[in-house]
């Protein structure tokens, strides 16, 4: 399977898309770039983009406009949002709409790398498993689906209403699917603060990549799963229970929780 | 320009009023005392009249002519006597005290005699009245009052010697008598000087008097209200009017002060809102705008941090670029999130721990101002899910003002925590709404009851309105204020999106309206009828949870209290007691931080016994209600 990707950037400003331009030409995959979005949805109507890397908001339009076209067309490409500090919270609005992944503005070289790695690995599986759905064979499982009572972010992050109040928080497993096998996880401490959207913990894989996952919930954490620090292949073999990673008090999870996507709707 | 004022033209009523009162006084009064003067003169004449007949009678009888004339002509020289004569029966003036007038005719057709000699029958017995005339000889003259008194025919008469008159004769002649009523007419012109002169002292009296109480009471108090509704309109909010006494223009001026200070209050909360929000779109705008020059320098250095590995030297350099760039990224992060509004971080907490801390900030400057703290608690009261940090602000806010309400003389703040139960049905907020697109449905432009409202478009043929439901469940304080009628085909929309609020398929148990569904956050559908005269409501969510557990702290003071007036302002930001001391903010901070752990704080006082603070903190956050 080759690595190379068809990826259009989409910000106004010159000197952060030469960079990525750059950035991108280390992994050798081939680039486009829109100045604006009204270019960038010519582009999109002509090209097919594997990936689309896309600043959220634009002096023209903002990404939503990008991920609407998307859908309405029918294109299956992988859009990562990039966004400021201030505009988290649509960020995690654009994952509740389909954006694959978002990067928080400014970013160093090896996060955009591994969050461009994981689109690219997400657009494999998926089109992997489309052909598997086309030659009617039996259907091969590429990842497991997180269970109906849980909540997700995206495909990074899930989250589970325990009856005590407090929510446990861990990793889906198409993330991990599109990752290499797991050589280590960073956790935060006991009653750090973390916020929705914001990364909470970081997973370093085997070819050195380091994958931050973004939090589903704010809240203050209680209890870290001390297996999970003895065992870190745990949660590759068992994500949603065995595996959780944080047991956290939510701050306002009423408000939060709709930006989660129910994960009883994948099985619909 | 004068008849403008309000003084002078109530003096002006006034005097008007007053003027016509003591006139028509004045009249009746005049009218009655000449009246009694006349008839006084009338019995005077009268009496005069039958002593001259009685006292000539014998003269008559002996006809000793020249002794009559002679009697009349001595009465008729008294000064107020004008003339006295007798006049026979066919007309003839055959006595009287002006010689001129002896044997002279009188024509029975004048005024004088027509009451007897009405039809040219003599009558016999007449009442005084009717013999009376008042007259002027001249038009310049003075008043004459003439009475006539008839001379009867008596057995004497028609037996005496000379026998001059027949028997079957009543009447032999009349005597008339006329008075001058000189003396009568100036004492009443001096009567009538008088009642003038005492009128116009009256009005003009009346006038000061009232001249007085109206500059006292209306003209200097309405003229400082002029005066500070100019000062205000000039831009002078400060302005405030001196005491304008207890009266109706007291009060206006009290709630003339009272709606500057309001006005000057808005001002500033305007103000200050304005600057946070400005504040808050700078650093939102700042932030993103260093945001993407960083972005540039930390994805180019750390590109040259994976293109020169052989290079250690550079290697080096570059990594303290990558690392202060990663630092200058907090620091946006940091100052973005001070620019926002702090969210609480809540977690398990033990309430009586807080208070414990609270206290313990505070021990000193209570110890000072000898203020003993009592604390009376329940055992074992479970922990409670809340923002430490802040509920502990709130705490310590209570105990500074409760002490700062205590006099020097100290006294003694009481705290009692307990477990208390409340039912969520007139008590739980909608704070969440939305239409089956999501959008949201919370009107925080309109308020009932300080709360903002569920927002709902009504459309019917071409007419579209907006109307308001009450975010409270239970109390249905609905305002529809429509001005069409809802009837079949009216619809009920998201403002939004013009989706259907109206629950297919139900209808309201009630009236049998259609029934308005709207999706709570988390918590379930909330249903109520469309009507405006039901006031069926379903909130299914709330409902099963039933009985909620709250811990309430009630923190009771011995201080000074608050004024009944002062008790449904003191949680509006910027209201203060404490002059120039207090910032104002305190009480509405409090309240913000109880509201957004879904709590409650009350306040009960009575002025010169104390205050009582009620907070009441739910046991759990997870299901807001």
């Amino acid at each position: 399977m080759s690595k190379t990707a068809n990826i259009l950037v989409i910000d106004d400003e010159k000197v952060i898309i030469d960079g990525i331009v750059k950035i991108c030409s280390l992994e050798n995959y081939s680039i486009d770039v829109a100045l604006n979005i009204t270019t960038a949805l010519e582009k999109i109507s002509k090209h097919y983009y594997s990936i689309i890397i896309c600043d959220i908001m634009m002096p023209d339009g903002d990404g939503f406009q990008i991920l609407n076209e998307l859908q309405t067309r029918n294109i299956d490409s992988a859009l990562i949002m990039m966004t400021g500090y201030s505009t988290v919270e649509n960020a995690v609005n654009s994952l509740y709409r389909g954006a694959i992944d978002f990067i928080p503005k400014p970013f160093t070289v090896d996060e955009l790398l591994s969050s461009i790695y994981r689109a690219n690995k997400y657009q494999q599986i998926k089109s992997k498993q489309e052909r598997s759905y086309k030659d009617n064979k039996e259907v091969e499982l590429f990842y497991v689906e997180c269970p109906s009572k849980y909540y997700r972010l995206g495909h990074s992050s899930w989250l589970c209403e325990e009856s005590d109040g407090s929510v446990l928080i861990g990793v889906c497993d198409f993330f991990l699917a599109t990752i290499d096998s797991l050589m280590e996880i960073e956790f935060l401490e006991l009653e750090d603060e973390i916020a929705q959207g914001i990364s909470c913990f970081t997973i370093k894989s085997t070819d050195e990549r380091i994958h931050k996952i973004h939090s589903p919930v704010s809240g203050r954490i209680i209890d870290v799963n001390k297996n999970l620090k003895l065992i870190p292949n745990l949660i590759e073999k068992d994500p949603y229970f065995e595996g959780w990673v944080y047991r956290v008090i939510p701050h306002d999870l009423g408000y939060e929780i709709k930006n989660l996507v129910p994960c009883s709707s994948d099985r619909m | 320009m004068l008849f403008k004022k309000i003084g002078f033209r109530l003096i002006f009523a006034v005097a008007l009023t007053s003027l016509i009162i003591i006139g028509v006084f004045a009249y009746f009064n005049i009218k009655s005392q000449s009246g009694s003067l006349i008839s006084e003169v009338e019995r005077h004449a009268n009496q005069l009249g039958e002593t001259v007949i009685s006292s000539t009678r014998f003269d008559m009888m002996l006809n000793q002519r020249d002794r009559i004339q002679q009697t009349i002509n001595s009465i008729g020289t008294q000064p107020q006597i004008r003339d006295v004569r007798i006049i026979n029966k066919i007309g003839e003036i055959i006595y009287s005290s002006d010689p001129n007038n002896i044997n002279k005719m009188v024509d029975k057709r004048t005024e004088s005699c027509y009451a007897c000699h009405s039809e040219d029958q003599p009558l016999e017995q007449i009442s005084i009245t009717e013999r009376t005339r008042v007259f002027k000889v001249h038009p310049d003259s003075n008043r004459v009052l003439g009475i006539i008194t008839p001379i009867y025919n008596g057995k004497s008469c028609w037996q005496a010697a000379c026998h001059a008159h027949p028997q079957n004769q009543k009447v032999l002649g009349v005597l008339d008598v006329s008075i001058s009523l000189a003396e009568v007419d100036k004492a009443i012109i001096t009567r009538e000087w008088e009642i003038v002169i005492f009128a116009i002292v009256a009005i003009i009296a009346v006038g000061l008097l009232i001249a007085f109480f109206v500059r006292r009471w209306v003209s200097n108090p309405v003229n400082d209200l002029l005066n500070a509704t100019q000062q205000v309109s000039q831009g002078n909010l400060n302005y405030a009017i001196k005491n304008l006494g207890d009266n109706e223009i007291g009060k206006l001026g009290e709630s003339f002060n009272n709606m500057t200070k309001k006005l000057s209050e808005a001002r500033i909360q305007l103000f200050q809102s304005d600057k946070m929000a400005s504040l808050g779109r700078l650093a939102a705008g700042v932030a993103h705008e260093i945001n993407n020059p960083l972005t540039g320098v930390l994805t180019y250095s750390s590109f040259l941090l994976k293109r020169t590995k052989d290079n250690p030297e550079l290697q080096e350099d570059l990594n303290i670029i990558v690392r202060e760039t990663l630092r200058s990224r907090e620091i946006v992060k940091s100052l973005l999130d001070f620019a926002r509004q702090s969210v609480p971080k809540k977690h398990n907490a033990n309430i009586i721990e807080i208070i414990d801390k609270a206290i313990s900030v505070i021990e000193s400057q209570l110890s000072i101002k000898k203020i003993k703290i009592i604390k009376q608690s329940e055992n074992n009261l479970p922990p409670i899910t809340v923002d430490s940090n802040q509920i502990q602000q709130v705490f310590i806010n209570l105990f500074v003002n409760a002490s700062d309400a205590i006099s020097k003389d100290g006294g003694s703040i009481t705290i009692l925590t307990k477990q208390i139960s409340l039912s969520p049905f007139g008590v739980a907020q909608i704070k969440k709404a939305s239409c089956p697109k999501r959008h949201s449905l919370i009107d925080n432009d309109f308020k009932i009851d300080g709360l903002p409202a569920l927002k709902v478009k009504v459309v019917s043929a071409d007419k579209e309105e907006i109307i308001h439901l009450d975010p409270v469940y239970g109390k249905h304080r609905n305002q529809y204020n429509l001005v069409f009628n809802i009837d079949k085909n009216t619809k009920f929309v998201c403002p939004d999106c013009n989706s259907s609020l109206v629950q297919q398929g139900k209808i309201c148990p009630e009236c049998g309206a259609p029934v308005l569904a709207f999706e709570i956050s988390g918590q379930g559908l909330y249903e109520v009828c469309s009507s405006v005269n039901s006031n069926w409501e379903k909130w299914d969510f709330v409902d099963s949870t039933g009985i909620k557990e709250y811990i309430e702290i009630r923190i009771n003071d011995t201080g000074s209290g608050i004024s009944k007036d002062d008790l449904p302002k003191i949680f509006e930001p910027f209201f203060s007691t404490k002059g120039q001391k207090g910032t104002g903010l305190g009480l509405a901070v409090i309240w913000g931080i109880i509201d957004n752990h879904n709590g409650t704080i009350t306040v009960e006082s009575e002025e010169g016994k104390g205050t009582t603070f009620i907070v009441r903190l739910p046991l759990t956050q997870q299901r807001q209600i």
